[in-house]
């Protein structure tokens, strides 16, 4: 566990790639094989089940260190992670130990059935033996949350360097249900042709924000467009009668969408197609706020069917016949995709994503703004030539985001930050006016500079009128400019709206107080989407 | 009537009629330390210990400013004073006030751990403590200094071998000259910014001791700073100011490093533990050594704090709101 812990340590040290890769290489170099597939593991989101909740950690946590549990709770909210507050908090460490990762990992993995009294007396002599950053890390193996700044990209990077193969190969080695329980580094990572897995996604290629205006691309005709849907990133697998669904994060998640089994049998084998997950009633698209409170839910029962099933709105075909056809120019399988949809009933639940037609850029502009219209995002731009690239990359694909809406509003409640901004105040509630009142409709933290920040918080701290637990509420003074990706009625705000995606745009210092946006402002927003 | 009560110019003893640390001009200013929220200008005339003056002086320019030596006994209207060493920053006190058998103390910011630079810290028995809670919860436990000392010095070895420029940043009275003290000078030749040259060249007046240090100027190559140490305030991060010293690692010296969020949050290579004020230990055992039964608690997790004291330690506790800042301001600050 030392080597892991201060891998961990070295990790958190730096924010450069290069030594984050580098520290990792030599990491992999120094460990054995068993902890090197469970440290894949971990760096690709594959944790050892969940054997002791974060209630009872809580309570243990204050327990040994002996303060009560409200403090800890206070501690922890200012730090913002669980496993830091924990690892922060308990008392020094009486002994040392000598174990590997992989010995901690089962050790977790052993306190599955116990008893709760067992488990405590183990977590306790756990973390009598452990300094500082061993406890961090043992806790989050418990907790999960192993958030480092390593994406899996540059795992997969580091593992490249350490074992000499390919990068897109161990992407495409380490996709899929495995755990390392079940299997070894060996036959994992470096065996050539690992288990056949019918269920293996292709990585997903992931295009850029445009950056400059689309003149810049080059001659329209070498270009595609289509619209950018709003719901999750998808592929769709089916191998030997059978279907696979994975999302973007390389998660599978066939089953929390029961709608796609029948393409299982509607689709021929050997067929990949990339497309967007999306909610889908009555021939136009729902919200995305409608799909992601159905992904919220464990069971997906029959009126969650109901109320937002799902269709398949296919983008791309990356295996066609049994064949990674993924080198073919974007327009060739593109192609065989229109054949593909059009030579195959699949009762509505594969459609194409339609290509937008056009001859200027001007066009597109015009299309662009009518995205709201079409209930999408914007556009997306590929380059017809375009092979099928694995992770984000520049060039061939861009996507082409409309300008958030925006409106003026008061900011009255403030909260302290915790994790990064601890001991600033950097989560605001905005009203805007409803006659002489003023009405909290949305909670924005990101969007201000470090200096805007201290400068508020230096503000609140002397015009708090009244506190509610972590919460000030504040003299109505300032202005910001909230930007947000869209809006909806709500019955559970007293505002009557939601908005997604909602962050401070900018201070608006020169605005007067009185001149924010009103209730029916956003009514009206409301009403024109 | 309060021997001494919060306004909103201060904290304000009526039978004597002065402020301390008042955040608002007022006649008659007792000052506990030289930080800029507790030392703050346009107040007619001030006070504080010989060992902080120079440093006032030298930030508030011409004002009239009376010292005191510590634990000497100054009398107003029948209220007595006497300073007492704080260990925050070379001359910060705690200044303590009796009147009609009555002890208040109020200690402004401090630290227990002797730091070689400011007069070590000294509990003094009163009734009622006024202390601050910068740093009061328990996730905050400091290291030894030597320790993070060791860290840092590691820290500029290896840049140094990497062919790299240090850039370590800490406030520049106080942290900057307590920092300059803990490296090991044979590492390589010190910078400081000009900022923090300026404080030092106040406290080396007034005989401190300092290790040698090059102000940062043009008449420095690029090269010349390899393998260095520079100490810069924590604005000068975001300052095109770094550019020169490229390739550089950056450090950050101050107890908000204890989470390594705000570590992130600044964009620092490495963050150490180090401050100067108490931390969770600290705080507690400061209130058990003044045998005090009333304590407000100012800056800083109050209300968090002074539910802690009441309710697990049985004490008499009370929030008061004042305009300390503790270590937030002193992280911001600017010398002009
Ligand atoms: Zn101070």
């Amino acid at each position: 566990m030392k080597n892991f812990a201060s891998l961990y340590t070295q990790l958190d040290q730096t924010t450069k790639t290069n030594a984050k890769v580098s520290a990792l290489a030599q990491y992999f170099e120094q460990s054995n094989q068993e902890d090197q597939l469970w440290t894949v593991a971990i760096l690709s989101h594959r944790r050892p089940k969940r054997t002791v909740n974060s209630t009872l950690l809580r309570t243990w946590a204050a327990e040994m260190a002996d303060i009560p549990s409200w403090l800890f709770e206070e501690s922890y909210h200012v730090v913002g992670d669980l496993s830091e507050a924990i690892a922060l908090t308990l008392p020094r460490p009486q002994v040392e130990n000598s174990h590997s990762l992989t010995y901690w990992i089962e050790y977790i993995m052993s306190l599955d059935k116990l008893e709760e009294a067992e488990k405590k007396e183990r977590i306790f002599a756990a973390w009598q033996s452990m300094d500082y950053t061993e406890r961090l890390v043992f806790n989050k193996l418990i907790t999960g949350g192993f958030r480092i700044g390593v994406s899996q990209k540059l795992m997969v990077r580091a593992l490249s360097q350490y074992t000499g193969i390919d990068e897109n190969i161990l992407a495409h080695r380490l996709m899929g249900n495995w755990t390392p329980t079940e299997t070894s580094f060996k036959s994992l990572i470096l065996t050539k042709d690992p288990l056949e897995d019918i269920s293996k996604p292709y990585p997903f290629y992931l295009a850029y924000a445009l950056e400059n205006e689309p003149e810049n691309l080059g001659a329209p005709a070498e270009w595609l467009a289509e619209r950018k849907w709003d719901g999750i990133r998808g592929q769709l697998i089916v191998r030997k009668e059978e279907l696979f669904v994975w999302s973007r994060g390389e998660e599978l998640v066939t089953d929390k969408f029961p709608e796609y089994h029948p393409l299982a049998k509607l689709l021929p084998d050997g067929t990949v197609i990339d497309g967007e997950i999306l909610p889908y009633k009555e021939g136009r698209p729902l919200t995305f706020n409608d799909l992601q409170t159905r992904i919220g839910r464990k069971n997906v029962t029959k009126s969650i069917l109901k109320k937002a099933p799902v269709i398949m709105m296919a983008y791309d075909l990356l295996e066609w016949q049994g064949e990674d056809i993924r080198h073919y120019p974007f327009q060739e399988r593109r192609r065989r995709l229109e054949q593909m949809v059009a030579n195959h009933d699949t009762k509505g639940l594969l459609l194409l994503s339609e290509t937008l037609d056009f001859h200027s850029w001007a066009d597109l502009v015009v299309e662009r703004e009518n995205s709201r219209e079409h209930h999408s995002e914007g556009l997306m731009l590929k380059r017809k030539d375009s092979p099928y690239q694995a992770g984000r990359k520049k060039g061939d694909w861009w996507k082409w985001k409309i300008d958030p809406l925006t409106i003026d509003a008061v900011m009255i409640y403030a909260q302290r930050g915790h994790g990064r901004r601890a001991n600033l105040f950097t989560d605001f509630t905005f009203a805007v006016w409803d006659g002489d009142a003023l009405v909290p409709f949305a909670k924005a933290y990101s969007g201000l500079t470090d200096k805007e920040f201290r400068e508020i918080t230096s503000w609140v701290r002397r015009n708090t009128r009244e506190r509610f637990g972590p919460v000030h509420s504040v003299e109505p003074t300032f202005v910001f400019e909230i930007a947000f990706e869209g809006i909806r009625a709500s019955s559970r705000h007293k505002s009557g709206v939601a908005l997604r995606f909602p962050r401070i745009s900018r201070w608006r210092k020169d605005k007067p107080l009185r001149e924010a946006n009103t209730l029916e402002d956003l009514k009206e927003m409301l009403s024109a989407l | 009537m309060a021997l001494l009560e919060f306004n909103d110019k201060g904290i304000y003893c009526p039978p004597a009629d002065v402020y301390i640390d008042p955040w608002k001009p007022v006649e008659r200013a007792l000052i506990t330390h030289g930080h800029a929220d507790h030392s703050r200008w346009g107040n007619k005339h001030y006070l504080c210990t010989e060992s902080a003056k120079p440093v006032i002086r030298y930030r508030l320019g011409d004002v009239q400013i009376q010292t005191v030596r510590f634990g000497e006994q100054l009398s107003h209207n029948g209220v007595k004073f006497s300073f007492h060493p704080a260990g925050h920053i070379l001359g910060s006190a705690q200044i303590r006030v009796e009147y009609e058998g009555e002890v208040w103390v109020v200690s402004g910011d401090y630290k227990l751990e002797e730091d070689g630079l400011s007069e070590p810290f000294e509990p003094v028995p009163c009734h009622t403590f006024i202390t601050e809670s910068t740093f009061g919860l328990p996730v905050y436990r400091w290291q030894e200094q030597t320790k993070v000392f060791e860290e840092i010095n590691d820290w500029w070895r290896k840049n140094k071998a990497g062919r790299k420029v240090s850039l370590l940043t800490a406030y520049a009275l106080g942290k900057a000259q307590r920092l300059m003290r803990g490296l090991d000078e044979s590492i390589g030749p010190i910078f400081t910014h000009g900022a923090i040259e300026n404080t030092n060249q106040v406290m080396r007046r007034q005989g401190v001791k300092l290790p040698k240090a090059k102000k940062v100027s043009g008449k420095f190559k690029k090269e010349d700073y390899i393998g260095g140490m520079v100490i810069a305030p924590p604005s000068a991060i975001n300052a095109p100011w770094i550019r020169k010293f490229k390739p550089l690692s950056i450090g950050i010296a101050s107890g908000w490093m204890t989470l390594r969020g705000a570590r992130r949050r600044r964009a620092a290579d490495r963050g150490f533990v180090l401050s100067d004020h108490a931390d969770w230990n600290g705080l507690n055992e400061a209130i058990t050594a003044t045998g005090a039964e009333r304590i407000i608690v100012t800056h800083g997790y109050t209300n968090i704090f002074t539910r802690w004291l009441r309710e697990e330690r049985g004490l008499d506790a009370v929030e008061a709101q004042t305009e300390f800042e503790g270590e937030l301001s002193e992280d911001n600050e600017t010398e002009e």
